[in-house]
């Protein structure tokens, strides 16, 4: 690794180059060998690539313009979904999908942030951005599930919560703040996966859960490197240096206990191959929600009291 | 016989001609103005084909679209007693009267139980035309004895909306209604009963400031018009006109205020899945 970390696009050429060269084989049956001993290289590329990351290429990978959204996880791991808009307030805010969902035939309330892969569609989601209705319609569904003892799967992927005049006028901070002491009293299993950016309190808005994971190139901050960048080196082109010093991926945050496990992605990112990331989010999800299931509530809510007490690190 | 004798003419008169179509065996869409062969409606739940618009379904055509066979008909005796004594142009009494004669006996809300794709459920559906579906009394005591059923038997709870409001000709005790219908939603809530409000066209006044905003899911059919103050009273109130699509489902449904609108043929199935995720499994 040189000390000027690469960007994405160029890391991943030889690895695009290979893909390309390996299509264009297919057709050929004589070319069956050499395909295969390609095929191999492109595995040990892949590998490469993925234990080779730096954390600011991470966080790259995390905001890759291929990489699975909350809706392309939903259609994946359920049988079905019926999403519910508004927050019964003011609207609906379609930055946060949520809905009911049917995982192998169990019911699952399923609410996520959601950003748009096309330009109309990231206006739609408002780049992934919720304002407080987003998380007031999320609190509302929540409550939903608790009524009627359904487990809550959380989606996290945001920049972070929407800064705007709206936004404020309708109180962001009072929004998230009330989710963060109405999700402590749950009273039913809660699972929350960082499978993007977890990006400050508009990511913590969704994560007060049971098992908190986080997607092998997620990552979870409480600013962006490029926001840290520049207030504390007063350069935002200082963002790889912040992502380091923000501890802010998944083996670190394991470390530090914020999170407790990590879901494997598909060698080379989720990007890969969408299905392989979803079966591979499900697995673990459905794993969470199994030992979840024999808890009671008294038991759920005092063990997540217990879990977020003891964050931090004193001397 | 001669080749040439000139048969008379059968003169066949316009008006028996007339007479021999049946009546409305075409029907003009509300919405989109084309003609619609009256019998494709029924195919389609009552929907333009062309452009999807609703028109008003009838109670007995909507108890068949969400009910399962074999439901019963609850607190169909129960009648209005002109408490006020009212008479405006008309007397109430007098009103209620025509509308018995005429067959209409279970005042404006229709109460059955029975199941909805395997589901218990008690459901109450509103008829527009008694009174414009307006709620007094008789109305206010259905809604609440079909909330007091599903609580005792476990069901769930399903209210089909349509009203012009709260009815005038029983004054304050109409308004009480509200309050009396929302402290027996009260109940359910408490309960953990499953309760769904579904709006169709039109859900306006005291009907839609209780318990037709107050489902567990709020389901709106494409382009009802619900709102709490009709669009006419707003535009005088305010001496302008109002916007395209003002207070229609969809607009309810950006303003976070209805959670999903659904069309009218997908509607049974949308409500099994779920009455399906929400009611504990039988065993």
């Amino acid at each position: 690794m040189s000390d000027q970390p690469l960007d994405l696009a160029q890391l991943e050429k030889p690895i695009l180059e290979l893909e390309a060269q390996i299509r264009s084989m297919e057709m050929d049956p004589s070319q069956t060998k050499e395909r295969e001993k390609l095929e191999k290289k492109l595995e040990k590329l892949r590998t490469e690539f993925s234990q080779n990351l730096t954390d600011w290429q991470r966080v790259l990978l995390a905001r890759h313009p291929k990489r699975p959204y909350t809706l392309d996880y939903i259609e994946r791991i359920c049988d079905r979904f019926e999403e519910i808009h508004g927050d019964r307030r003011f609207g609906d805010d379609a930055a946060i999908v949520a809905g009911l969902g049917w995982i192998d035939g169990n019911p699952v309330m399923i609410i996520g942030q959601q950003k748009g892969r096309d330009t109309k569609q990231k206006i739609l989601r408002n780049f992934g951005c919720p304002k407080p209705e987003g998380y007031r319609k999320a609190l509302r569904l929540m409550k939903l599930a608790e009524k009627f003892q359904r487990p809550i799967l959380c989606l996290i992927d945001t920049q972070g919560a929407y800064p705007g005049v709206d936004a404020e006028e309708r109180g962001q901070a009072e929004a998230i703040a009330r989710n963060l002491l109405e999700m402590a009293k749950l009273e039913v299993p809660v699972v929350a996966v960082v499978i993007g950016e977890g990006g400050s309190g508009g990511a913590l808005a969704l994560g007060v859960a049971d098992r908190v994971m986080m997607m092998e190139n997620a990552n979870y901050s409480v600013i962006s490197p490029e926001g840290c960048a520049s207030i504390l080196w007063k350069d935002s082109s200082q963002a790889p240096k912040a992502a380091e010093a923000l501890k802010l991926t998944a083996p670190r945050l394991l470390d530090l206990g914020v999170i407790d496990s990590i879901v494997k992605e598909p060698l080379g990112g989720a990007h890969t191959d969408h299905d392989r990331a979803a079966a591979l989010l499900k697995e673990a999800v459905v794993e969470a929600f199994g030992e979840l299931a024999e808890l009671s509530a008294e038991a759920l809510v005092e063990e997540r009291y217990q879990k977020f007490a003891k964050m931090g690190s004193v001397g | 016989m001669s080749w040439f004798v000139k048969k008379r003419q059968q003169k066949i008169a316009v008006e028996e001609r007339t007479v021999r179509v049946p009546e409305g065996l075409w029907i003009k869409c509300e919405a989109c103005k084309e003609l619609i062969y009256r019998a494709e409606l029924q195919n389609t739940h009552n929907v333009c084909p062309k452009c999807g618009y609703h028109f008003r379904i009838g109670v007995e055509e909507r108890l068949t679209s969400l009910m399962d066979e074999g439901y019963t008909t609850l607190f169909s005796d129960l009648q209005s007693t002109d408490p006020l004594h009212f008479v405006a142009m008309k007397a109430y009494k007098d009103q209620l009267k025509k509308l018995h004669d005429a067959g209409q006996d279970q005042d404006a809300v229709v109460v059955v139980e029975g199941t909805l794709g395997g589901h218990p459920v008690v459901l109450s559906v509103m008829n527009f035309d008694f009174l414009a579906a307006s709620m007094g009394s008789v109305v206010g005591e259905k809604l609440k004895l079909g909330a007091e059923r599903a609580l005792a038997t476990k069901s769930a709870y399903l209210i089909v909306s349509c009203s012009g409001g709260a009815r005038m000709q029983e004054g304050t005790l109409s308004l009480m209604q509200m309050a009396k219908v929302s402290a027996a939603l009260a109940k359910l809530d408490k309960a953990g009963i499953p309760y769904f409000s579904i709006l169709t066209d039109p859900t306006t006044g005291g009907v839609s400031a209780s318990f037709a905003m107050l489902g567990d899911l709020n389901v709106a059919e494409p382009k009802a018009l619900i709102g709490f103050a009709g669009p006419r009273v707003i535009e005088q109130t305010i001496k302008q006109s109002l916007p395209e699509g003002f207070q229609r489902a969809e607009f309810l449904q950006a303003h976070g205020m209805v959670d999903k609108v659904v069309s009218r043929d997908q509607l049974k199935d949308f409500l099994k899945a779920c009455l399906a995720w929400m009611m504990p499994e039988r065993v």
